[in-house]
């Protein structure tokens, strides 16, 4: 398998805080990575780092083996990287089909195409194949998004990434407001884009769906990865050590 | 609208996604409702009013008298679904039409030269204050409410200024004449210029992609940045637009009376922001329609109409006017509440069937 994105020693500081102190990440096609850590840790600063949400002190970053700089959103995307923001990032007046294009609206064929006017009924359609995909439960492709549960919009935010990502998709806790049915589409979908070959970082604090589903599982702590496990080896209690510095003292006593 | 009606309209929306003939979609919108206390207000008026009130003249005075605040409010309706305010409307019509005024003034004569060159001048004098508070909004991040408000001060004292505080008289006939006197197939030429527009920007806000971004950034601005939408150059041409349109406004205004108001519009901003929420749109952004601000426009100017015709005192339509505003807003904000909650009205219709 190919690596499909690296980055190495990036460091970010705010201030006195070392957000990111010369912490490495890698991913490889088809991979799910879960990235663990406590509140804190740096994963969220590095997700933003990697998605061209963040500027570096230092640092690189390759894709496919060749080094970039991912100054911006629209750069990360434009490589063909994805992602779930916790917060969903949907606009709660637009309907579901409405926000999957929201910034990459269909044309309509022809001069009305030209004058801006949109396909609507592709886009509807084709959200409602993408929904179909992920065993979703979103059916009223007309309403606002604002009116629908917390599961629904999870699984409109994801399909929105997916329908996008074709190299990585990162998914900031996408469980974590999900009930257990849910939570196990979710996982299922995460599955389905893996197949896929794309790569999945899968930001999560909850170890039995990070043990289920993750390939491979690296643990931030103080702004830097320090440790990577195959998710078919580890344990929990193995990762929560990891994760709190546990296991240091342990190994600093033996 | 029935309880069937109702429920038959829910169920197409809950299982056909294609439901979305224009109709349906205007279906349980706040214009609809709106529309139907318009409808419910020509009533009484027609009733009490009798022919004088229902009658061809009349209602050609009244959209004559909404021509140009039709035309503001097509503006205004994309600033506020953004979820902005434009109070400086008003100021820039004024100012817009002392430097048209001036012009045609200064050229003299009565060719269509002139009275191109006065529209020019209006077009690009809205355009530049348009732009003003468009730059300042969306690139100096400086909040909608303050920025206009500067500039609805600033645009009227330009006005006094360059006037002098005199008003100033077209002398452009041909301006006049089409403002007073030119009829299409019967109706009045600027009710009709005024439709044209609305019409071309109901379109553009509710099928293109402009104005898909204009409910994206008004609805949640960082998503919108997020997906790619370029949110502050969106922004600014939405304001942009609203001054050009005041300066539209400003030839019509001025085809219309045939002399400046240097005075006379210091609540024309608050009548279009009025009839722009009246007709649904909320004023949180995200949500609205062009529909809507027409409908909201109407109800003040039938109110003024029917209370002269029926012999109420006319201050009456203020007081009527303020009441409808703030019963809009609540009903709207009630439902949609329900909305958020689960849908209750969705609930109601399917139990409905059921029985």
């Amino acid at each position: 398998m190919t690596t499909v994105l690296r980055a190495e020693g990036l460091s970010r500081s705010f201030g006195h805080v070392m957000a990111l102190n010369a912490a490495d990440f890698d991913i490889d096609q088809g991979e799910v990575v879960a990235l663990i850590g406590d509140n804190g840790a740096g994963k969220s600063t590095l997700v933003k780092a990697l998605t061209g949400n963040l500027q570096l002190d230092s640092g690189q970053i390759e894709f496919e083996g060749r080094p970039v700089t991912l100054e911006s959103p629209t750069a990360a995307t434009r490589l063909g990287i994805e992602v779930v923001h916790q917060d969903l990032a949907l606009a709660p007046h637009l309907s579901p089909a409405q926000n999957m294009f929201l910034g990459r609206e269909i044309s309509a064929k022809g001069v009305l195409g030209w004058l801006g006017f949109m396909d609507n009924k592709a886009m509807r359609d084709q959200t409602r194949q993408r929904l179909a995909d992920l065993g979703g439960t979103v059916r009223a492709l007309n309403s606002p998004v604002g009116s629908m549960s917390g599961g629904q919009r999870q699984q409109i935010a994801i399909a929105r990434a997916i329908a996008w990502a074709d190299k990585v998709v990162f998914l900031d806790e996408p469980t974590a407001a999900l009930g257990v049915v849910q939570t196990k589409n979710v996982l299922d979908s995460i599955k389905r884009v893996r197949d896929r070959g794309i790569a999945v970082v899968l930001i999560s604090h909850s170890m039995p769906e990070v043990l289920e589903i993750a390939d491979r599982v690296q643990v931030m702590r103080l702004g830097r990865r320090v440790a990577t496990y195959r998710g078919a080896d580890t344990n929990v209690e193995e990762l929560v050590g990891a994760m709190t510095g546990a296991l240091d003292f342990k190994e600093a006593a033996a | 609208m029935t309880t069937a009606a109702t429920t038959k309209v829910e169920n197409a929306r809950d299982e056909d996604d294609e439901s979305g003939t224009l109709l349906q979609r205007l279906a349980g919108t706040q214009a609809v409702w709106i529309l139907g206390v318009l409808v419910v207000i020509i009533a009484f008026f027609s009733i009490a009013g009798g022919d004088r009130f229902l009658s061809a003249a009349n209602f050609s005075l009244i959209s004559q008298n909404l021509a140009v605040l039709a035309v503001l409010g097509a503006g205004m309706t994309f600033v506020i679904i953004t979820s902005g305010i434009d109070l400086s409307i008003g100021s820039v019509l004024v100012f817009s039409s002392v430097i048209s005024a001036k012009l045609m003034d200064s050229m003299g004569g009565d060719g269509a030269g002139v009275v191109l060159v006065g529209i020019l001048a209006a077009v690009v004098a809205g355009a530049a204050w348009g732009w003003l508070n468009g730059f300042l909004i969306a690139y100096a991040k400086i909040p909608a409410l303050i920025v206009t408000l500067g500039t609805l001060s600033a645009a009227l004292g330009l006005a006094y200024v360059l006037s002098k505080g005199i008003n100033i008289t077209v002398s452009a006939e041909s301006l006049t004449d089409f403002g007073i006197y030119t009829r299409f197939a019967g109706l009045p030429a600027l009710p009709l210029v005024a439709l044209v527009i609305v019409v071309i920007f109901g379109i553009a806000l509710h099928r293109t992609r402009f104005g898909r971004h204009t409910y994206a950034i008004g609805s949640n601005q960082e998503a919108a940045r997020r997906v790619g939408i370029r949110v502050d150059r969106h922004l600014m041409l939405v304001y942009l637009i609203t001054g050009v349109l005041g300066g539209i406004g400003a030839v019509m205004y001025l085809a219309q009376f045939g002399t400046t108001t240097i005075g006379g519009q210091s609540l024309t901003n608050l009548n279009v922001i009025a009839a722009v929420v009246i007709g649904g749109t909320s004023i949180f952004g995200g949500y609205g329609s062009m529909f809507g601000t027409i409908v909201g426009l109407f109800i003040p100017a039938i109110l003024q109409s029917g209370f002269v015709i029926i012999g109420v005192d006319p201050f009456w339509q203020g007081v009527a006017v303020g009441a409808v505003l703030i019963a809009a807003v609540y009903v709207d904000q009630t439902r949609r509440a329900a909305a958020q909650r689960g849908a209750p009205r969705a609930k109601q219709a399917k139990e409905g069937t059921k029985e």
